[in-house]
């Protein structure tokens, strides 16, 4: 499944791609929802691994602009239902994730994001 | 008792492209089970399994966590396998985030020091390496267990990534069989990154030496 969780910890691995390779661009994506359980410890502790921008970018480019530019300073239950259905409720079951660096593009096909290099673009 | 992930879903056809539960996988899942408790008490916030296959191990591992508390991602060189990883997690209400990478490729920038639980059944059979060169890339069956050079051309190359991606609490399960040569694994985590391990346990089953071993910081 390529939830917004998992979309906010791949970035590209081409050769030769190590800067700008984060956060992937989706192109002509089909989105599921899909509900998931609320748990508001699970996200007051995973706060801190987010790359935050990146997550609201793109929620954006799905069409959810439910998120705040920063994460709140008060953790309340109203912004973590917010950021629970944006993390883990929405999902990305077909189309591409593109390097904003190197172009390189990782199609998405069943919910499986394909992040296979080919022999030659291993670094 | 944490019961075995229910796999009903999966027919002969799937196993003819994904490896089938056994021997090493139960012995993977007696480990976990026996360490459930210190498992829980870590509060991990994300799991990754490398080399998913069936999906079997990430779902029990979820039914020791719960569904909600964890992060479970997984990655699989075998698209099929990363398929019926996914539905594994569905039949078992664990969600399961499945991803199509070698290794942790994909996730080294991000997962920098952040994995809690990490682990790897491999293919740890020794061959010829070309073999396993060869199953790398056709990511089928024989990806399941060819590993070339005393089984460990796959498992040598995570075995540098470990450190990096260990979170403060993290903890590495790994699957391994005696040619692998056990104690040499242990001593070149210590003497080059500094991690501790235990072999959790270890038993003969169907003509191999297996054995669980745990690291930790
Ligand atoms: C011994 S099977 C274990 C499957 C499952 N975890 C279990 O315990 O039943 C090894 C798995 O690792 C996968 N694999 C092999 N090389 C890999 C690599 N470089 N990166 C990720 N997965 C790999 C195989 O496709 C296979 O699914
Ligand atoms: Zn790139």
């Amino acid at each position: 499944m390529v939830r917004l969780i998992t979309h906010n910890l791949l970035a590209c691995h081409a050769k030769g791609c190590t800067s700008n390779n984060f956060p992937l661009q989706f192109k002509d994506v089909q989105v599921e929802l899909r509900e998931a359980e609320f748990n508001p410890d699970f996200l007051r502790g995973f706060i801190p691994r987010l790359e935050w921008g990146a997550l609201v970018d793109a929620a954006r480019q799905l069409g959810d602009t439910s998120l705040p530019a920063e994460p709140p300073e008060m953790l309340d239950v109203e912004f973590l239902q917010k950021l629970h259905h944006v993390l883990l409720e929405v999902h990305v079951e077909e189309g591409a994730m593109i390097c904003p660096n190197c172009n390189h593009v990782y199609p998405i096909s069943n919910g499986i994001p394909n992040m296979l290099l080919a022999e030659h673009e291993i670094g | 008792m944490i019961p075995t992930p229910d796999l009903s879903h999966l027919t002969k056809k799937d196993y003819e492209h994904v490896y089938e539960p056994a021997e090493d996988t139960f012995i993977l899942l007696d480990g976990l089970e026996e360490d459930a408790g210190k498992l829980r008490s870590a509060h991990p916030r994300i799991c990754l399994e490398i080399g998913s296959g069936s999906g079997c191990v990430s779902s029990f591992v979820g039914s020791i966590l719960g569904a909600s508390t964890t992060l479970y991602l997984t990655t699989d060189i075998n698209f099929h396998a990363c398929r019926c990883t996914r539905q594994t997690g569905h039949q078992n209400k664990i969600p399961i985030d499945a991803v199509n990478a070698s290794l942790a490729a994909p996730l080294m920038r991000r997962l920098r020091h952040a994995v809690d639980v990490l682990i790897f059944n491999p293919p740890y059979v020794p061959t010829y390496s070309d073999e396993a060169d060869d199953a790398q890339l056709r990511a089928d069956i024989p990806g399941a267990w060819a590993g070339g050079k005393d089984g460990m051309q796959i498992t040598d190359v995570l075995l540098d990534q470990v450190e990096d991606l260990l979170s403060p609490v993290g903890r590495f399960y790994l699957v391994a069989v005696k040619q692998n040569d056990v104690p040499a694994i242990r001593r070149r985590m210590l003497d080059i990154y500094g991690l501790q391990s235990e072999v959790v346990l270890q038993r003969r089953a169907g003509g191999e030496h297996l054995y669980v071993i745990r690291f930790t910081r």
